[in-house]
């Protein structure tokens, strides 16, 4: 798909010119050239090459809207086609329907367009360093690999074209006793020397995960949340809890914190930040995606709106996707040096990643997951053991609320490894966290 | 339109040993309307097609919506280039592994039937939201009728036609009912109820006439207490069995899983190769099933992605674990018999080991008796959180709809209703069965495993199930 941008905005001007009066369109094109090979005991289990491609029309006539996403091929003639047929099927669908008070639309004539030329390395060669970096060890992750295009046009002339060729290698390497450490490298250059430095980072680890393990009763423990566990926490929160649909039907786990019934701590800054992140800067609704603060010193202070929202809940739309959930998550760096971590946390658990969480009382932000990967034992700021899988069940209230003590200096950029569908582009930047209690109860 | 492929995969040219060529096609409609106003539909056309060769017993594949005789040839191709550019440091000799050579032609329930208009399904659902009271305590109501069609040909070099056509329905209903604190829901149906089928679908499930139901259940967990921590019996209706069945059986017994494959996403599992055949999953009134031949429930089919031919097959009979959820690829690597459930979420993704159906089979006991049974307990139904660790034994489950249980008797509602435990133990305490007059069939289209990640649809049927001593409790508040 190199001229993959040519045969998007060829797309674009087809739709336009098959137009009727009285009709907009708008069209959200994803592709993507995949290389994926998956591992298992540091060799490769599976391999595969995919190309795809979708649009996602929309037309607009009479105060009606109805979408259709179409599998695009690459044939241009062919695609053609598959759009003008989708057109039509959408004016059959339009006509069903009745005029939808809730439509508004973003009728600005905006341009992005972001191109990363960058060279990704042959897989030939990154098998080959992975082969030799895992010699002797128990390797399992997947490799991906190859560019994401994203594009965005309208029959009120807005255009957006995101370009990006990255990697992600996401990868574990496990113990005899079945204790693992998780790591990752991903980018668009492939630096064999930062693999290497990242990679003996998880060896390293995993001679700790040797120690016997530490088995613990359930009850509350101090902890330190690495950014990975971090992730995981805010991850869930992000589904929902920014949501201005799901804040105005009291379906949001943040609908205390707005309400002003419960607190979240004065160190907690979060952001929904569109400079540095992978994710193209602007979305399918028809535009360009900002920066919106959503907790500054605890408090909420934003929220995450789609156009369809704004017109229901009479507020101003802020590029939100139909989900309203975050896609660049940056949360303020705290003042605890990374070398620091242990000494401060003193008797505790060190919580490498967390997994599996869900909500087990949405409306007062508890939830539960598990310990996963690398979360150990410490006594006087020294490493003891690994820790057996523990559940812990809290309220968001008191982990990011009176129980969090510091955030670190050091903040992780952590790229989304998700390939649901196609390769997502979801990022966070975030510190680890050291909290006074957490409750563990299995 | 699926007739031309047959030429255009009997026209390939490669040095493969096997070649496959498995094209899909899914079409699906989606319509919602909440707090009585219509949602712009949207629709769904993908079509695409994935070429896999094995060479030397190493096996790789290629993905294109590319669909032209040269479009098909290049994918192909590449799939060729990348089996032999990993040979060297390939996991798995497939060499071994007999290629398919069935043919089949199996199809939905009720396809030949009509399928209503969008029209007429906005018009329905707008009469059944017109059926939730105005209640101010009532915040958000949703309710929507998705259908999905999957048609999908698979072919391959060693002469295997087969075919599928299949019709997926999810009607679902969701009340949010808030009193200025506290807010809670309630559903009906949807994605974890879905089944096979077209209009029937709706009838089977009583979707007309729920939503008043819904919204007045909503509304009665907005009043009820919490429920009370504790350790108790514990009944679960089907529509939580599901949920049950399928994170601490199902997931255990993916042969992937133990094979350590998952291991750095899904996970892995707290069963070893060595416990088939002689480990005592449960109590002896736990049976389980994979039965690919009940029509109406969501992963029922005649052949798994691979080509394999699929049957009904007892996993755990009276309590002992006796087989695997392991495909071809699965069963020659460990050893060990498994069924026909290497599953791929559509064109683009590789086939792996998935749960399709997997059922507990129907006891002797009616609902009656269940609840005459227990001196004091909990019911629980629908379930609304789920959370288990990466081994797939400890867990903990949440429902949107509690009722307390004393002296044999159903008592109050209860809100919140949560249960731990240790699937090594929890279905060990398996203490009544229900009949087949609570047997009721659900799955979900939303089963996440496998790197790149898939979704697929899996499918559960159950009877309400009785266990003792559960630490159940409730909510914050």
């Amino acid at each position: 798909m190199a001229d993959a941008e040519s045969r998007f905005t060829a797309l674009a001007e087809s739709l336009k010119a098959n137009l009727q009066a009285g009709e907009d369109f708008s069209l959200w094109y994803s592709a993507e050239e995949s290389e994926f090979i998956r591992f298992n005991r540091a060799q490769v289990r599976q391999a595969g090459h995919v190309t795809q491609g979708s649009g996602r029309l929309r037309l607009i006539r009479d105060d009606r809207s109805a979408e259709i996403a179409i599998a695009l091929s690459g044939d241009l003639d062919s695609d053609r086609q598959h759009l003008a047929e989708g057109l039509v099927q959408l004016r059959l669908v339009i006509c069903q329907l009745q005029p939808d008070p809730y439509l508004q639309l973003e009728r600005s004539a905006w341009h992005r367009r972001s191109v990363d030329e960058a060279a990704l390395p042959d897989s030939a060669s990154v098998l080959a360093g992975i082969n030799e970096a895992a010699n002797g060890l128990d390797l399992v992750g997947i490799y991906a690999a190859g560019p994401l295009y994203r594009g965005f046009a309208n029959s009120f002339g807005a255009y957006g074209w995101h370009t990006a060729h990255c990697f992600n290698f996401d990868w574990s390497l496990f113990h005899a006793n079945h204790q693992a450490v998780k790591a990752d490298y991903a980018g668009a250059r492939w630096d064999a020397d930062e693999f290497a430095n990242r990679f003996d980072n998880a060896r390293r680890q995993l001679e700790y995960l040797g120690r016997p393990v530490r088995h613990l009763h359930p009850g509350d423990y101090r902890a330190y949340l690495a950014p990975a566990a971090l992730d995981e926490v805010l991850g869930m929160l992000s589904w929902t809890g920014f949501s201005a649909r799901a804040l105005a039907n009291k379906e949001s786990p943040l609908q205390r914190l707005q309400d002003g019934s419960a607190h979240l701590s004065p160190l907690l800054n979060l952001d929904e930040q569109v400079a540095g992140a992978l994710a193209p800067a602007f979305g399918p609704e028809g535009a360009p995606r900002s920066d919106v603060p959503l907790v500054r010193d605890g408090k909420l202070t934003g929220q995450l709106v789609y156009p369809r929202s704004a017109r229901e809940y009479g507020l101003q739309a802020n590029c939100a996707d139909a989900n309203e959930a975050t896609q660049s998550l940056v949360m303020g760096a705290g003042t605890l040096p990374l070398d620091n971590v242990l000494e401060r946390l003193g008797n505790g658990l060190y919580i490498g990643n967390l997994w599996y969480l869900n909500w087990s009382d949405l409306p007062a932000a508890r939830m539960t997951g598990m310990t996963r990967f690398a979360t150990f034992w410490v006594e006087d700021g020294q490493i003891q053991a690994p820790v057996d899988t523990m559940r812990f069940d809290d309220s968001l209230f008191n982990l990011l609320g009176d129980q969090l003590e510091e955030l670190t200096q050091e903040r992780q950029l952590r790229l989304s490894s998700s390939t649901y569908g196609e390769r997502q582009t979801w990022s966070a930047l975030l510190p680890g966290a050291l909290v006074g209690k957490l409750k563990l109860t299995l | 339109m699926f007739e031309c492929f047959r030429q255009r995969f009997a026209a390939l040219k490669t040095r493969a040993d096997v070649h496959s060529l498995r094209i899909v096609r899914q079409r699906s409609e989606q319509a919602m309307v909440r707090r009585g106003v219509a949602e712009p539909p949207t629709l769904g056309m993908d079509m695409g097609a994935m070429l896999s060769v094995r060479v030397a017993g190493v096996e790789a594949y290629a993905a294109t919506a590319d669909l032209s005789p040269a479009g098909l040839q290049r994918a192909l191709d590449k799939a060729e280039e990348l089996a032999r550019q990993i040979a060297r440091y390939a996991l798995v000799d497939q060499s071994r592994l007999a290629a398919p050579h069935s043919s089949a032609d199996y199809r939905s329930p009720g396809l030949e039937q009509p399928f209503p208009s969008l029209a007429e399904r906005l018009e329905l659902l707008a009469e059944e939201s017109a059926r939730i009271p105005a209640d101010p305590r009532l915040v958000n109501w949703n309710l929507y009728l998705d259908s999905q069609r999957h048609e999908q040909l698979y072919l391959n070099s060693a002469g295997a036609e087969q075919w599928q056509d299949l019709r997926f329905t999810y009607p679902g209903i969701s009340v949010t009912a808030f009193d200025g604190s506290d807010s809670q829901t309630r559903s009906f149906g949807g994605y974890g109820s879905g089944q096979q089928g077209g209009t029937e679908v709706l009838q089977r499930l009583g979707f007309g006439g729920a939503a008043a139901r819904v919204a007045d259940e909503a509304l009665q967990l907005l009043m009820a207490p919490n429920t009370p921590s504790e350790i108790t019996d514990l009944l679960l209706m089907p529509d939580q069995m599901m949920l049950q069945i399928h994170e601490s059986i199902g997931h255990p017994l993916e042969l992937d899983r133990i094979l350590g494959d998952e291991r750095n996403y899904a996970g892995t599992s707290f069963i070893e190769l060595s416990d088939f055949g002689r480990y005592q999953y449960g109590s002896p009134l736990l049976n389980i099933s994979f039965d690919p031949g009940i029509p109406e429930e969501l992963a029922s089919y005649s052949h798994d992605d691979d080509g394999q031919p699929a049957r009904k097959e007892i996993l755990i009979k009276d309590g002992k674990l006796l087989r695997p959820l392991g495909g071809a690829l699965s069963q020659q690597r460990s050893g060990l018999p498994g069924v026909a459930n290497s599953r791929a979420s559509s064109w683009n993704r590789a086939p792996i080991d998935r749960m399709a159906n997997l059922n507990l089979e129907p006891g002797d006991q009616s609902l009656a008796q269940l609840i005459g049974g227990i001196e004091r307990g909990v019911l629980m139904s629908t379930n609304r959180s789920w959370s288990i660790d990466d081994a797939r034994n400890k867990f903990q489950f949440g429902c949107e709809w509690g009722r307390l249980i004393e002296d044999g008797e159903l008592r109050g509602v209860v809100k919140n209703p949560n249960y731990r435990g240790i699937s090594a133990q929890f279905w060990r305490n398996l203490a009544a069965v229900g009949d087949a007059r609570t047997f009721e069939v659900h799955g979900t289209p939303y089963c996440g495993k496998g790197e790149p990640n898939q979704v697929v649809r899996v499918g559960h049927a159950s009877p309400a199930c009785v266990f003792r001593q559960v630490e159940v409790f409730g909510g914050v508040q």
